[in-house]
């Protein structure tokens, strides 16, 4: 019901933006506008938000082969401690030696307290029609856990510094057969694909409208999208084959952007077309 | 003698942070090569040799990640040179195709999607999909602004021989003209047929091509 209002919104939105004669620099600024209010329409009631109380849920039950709760679990604030944890995320780990993103500590808390094996929880790392996904759920309620705090991701530790250097290196590498880059759509300001907008990442401002908005529902997709989803599906359509959930890459990537992004108060979860 | 001694310490540090800006750090830094590693360490075991050749770089590739796809005049003169030499034409030799078949390609964004997740179906049509960065056609109201508009390319500019090679040249090898450009090299990669490339100038330069009416 929620979603043909939706379509009524934006079907409107393009009306209007058709029916009117504008110069081309009115006319863009026209349909921006008509898509903010599609935007707004949106943010109405997030379907995301249940999922958010699914999370809640399996952080606290007892799960796995130790018959465990997530409530011990560190995310770099000490353990159980979620409040900010996510906006400070990816972070170097001493206890693995490795910078891990939301997503690679997480997994690491579900093998090492609750006792699951790695590629059983993340065999459904993304939900698909009929399938859900615990690691999307949990991550919307983590994220939700630093809302209304900062992004604060300085690299300060040398491993960190080192990643988000790496992070820097893999968004202006070009390659493939659209000689695409990660700065091709998102290393200027105001520009468009078709009618989405796109931030310029390599700002703060762009960075922090960005990165704090995730994990975000995705209308088109009518699922919850981790960060890991995200950056793993602009791989996907720069025509790349498909990286490892949680590989290095995608982690550098989300350490370059979190570092920049810096300073922005987290809004989860976004909401996107 | 100390007043002398203190200008010329600041003039030079003038100069080299005016140097500095001029010549920005490589992405990546001192990491740059680890990083390279890193990168291809990423991906999944099981992605076939002839996908995993889409993250090969060539110089062009390379040397622009290296300036930030804002290359010095003298290196981005260099690659363009480079670029103009691999440019190919139709058996026929006729640059312009049919407009119709030309507006179709400019508004598929399809195709090459490889991978595990949503990978395009075998066979998928390949386009250009002009309309994600440029205005063409009046009557299409999504298009993307990453390009400059195409509004009346040919009404502007008229279809003399030299601009309907331009325009050819332009969409087989953007690289070709500028350097680290945004636009992908469409004939270079075989993404489009030398005869695909031909209906997009039509769709750009006939007359009776919506891109030139309205």
């Amino acid at each position: 019901m929620r979603q043909t209002l939706w379509i009524k919104t934006l079907a409107a939105a393009a009306l209007t933006a058709g029916l009117t004669s504008l110069p081309a620099h009115a006319q863009d600024s026209r349909v921006n506008d008509e898509l903010a209010k599609y935007r707004e329409a949106l943010a109405d009631g997030n379907p995301a938000d249940l999922l958010e109380v699914r999370g809640e849920g399996l952080w606290r039950e007892k799960r796995g082969p130790k018959q465990a709760s997530l409530e011990a679990c560190d995310l770099g604030l000490g353990p159980g401690k979620l409040e900010g944890a996510y906006a400070q995320l990816p972070r170097y780990f001493k206890d693995t030696g490795k910078v891990m993103d939301v997503e690679s500590r997480l997994v690491h808390c579900m093998v090492s307290l609750q006792g699951f094996k790695a590629d059983e929880v993340t065999r459904h790392w993304y939900s698909k029609p009929g399938t859900e996904s615990d690691i999307e759920a949990l991550v919307t309620f983590i994220g939700a856990k630093s809302n209304g705090l900062k992004i604060h991701a300085p690299a300060s530790h040398p491993e960190e510094a080192r990643m988000a250097k790496m992070g820097e290196y893999i968004f202006y590498r070009r390659s493939g057969p659209q000689d695409f880059s990660c700065a091709i759509c998102h290393g200027q300001e105001g520009k468009r694909i078709r009618l989405q907008e796109l931030g310029n990442l390599t700002t703060p401002a762009g960075a922090g409208e960005a990165m704090k908005t995730w994990p975000s529902y995705r209308v088109s997709q009518g699922a919850v999208w981790t960060m890991q989803r995200r950056l793993i599906d602009c791989m996907r359509q720069a025509r790349w084959p498909e990286p490892n959930y949680l590989s290095d890459a995608v982690i550098a990537l989300e350490t370059f952007l979190q570092k920049t992004a810096s300073g922005t108060v987290m809004e989860t979860p976004g909401i996107k077309r | 003698m100390k007043l002398k001694f203190a200008l010329l310490t600041a003039l030079t540090v003038a100069t080299a942070s005016a140097f500095a800006e001029k010549a920005p750090e490589p992405p990546g830094g001192k990491h740059a090569q680890a990083a390279e590693q890193l990168f291809r360490a990423s991906f999944r075991a099981d992605n076939p040799k002839y996908w995993m050749t889409r993250l090969d770089q060539d110089e062009t590739m390379k040397t622009c990640g290296l300036y930030r796809d804002n290359p010095p005049r003298k290196i981005g003169a260099a690659l363009e040179k480079q670029n103009r030499a691999t440019i190919r034409y139709p058996v026929d030799g006729k640059l312009m195709g049919d407009w119709r078949e030309g507006e179709k390609l400019a508004a598929v964004g399809t195709g090459g999607h490889i991978g595990f997740i949503q990978p395009d179906p075998p066979g998928r049509t390949r386009g250009g999909n002009c309309y994600a960065c440029h205005e063409l056609a009046k009557k299409e109201l999504a298009y993307g602004t990453i390009g400059p508009s195409l509004h009346h390319f040919g009404k502007i500019r008229g279809n003399s021989d030299e601009i309907v090679k331009y325009a050819y040249d332009k969409i087989y090898n953007s690289n070709a003209f500028t350097a680290c450009t945004n636009m992908p090299r469409f004939g270079l990669h075989s993404w489009l047929t030398p005869e695909q490339i031909t209906h997009i100038v039509a769709f750009l330069m006939d007359p009776a091509s919506p891109v030139n009416q309205d």
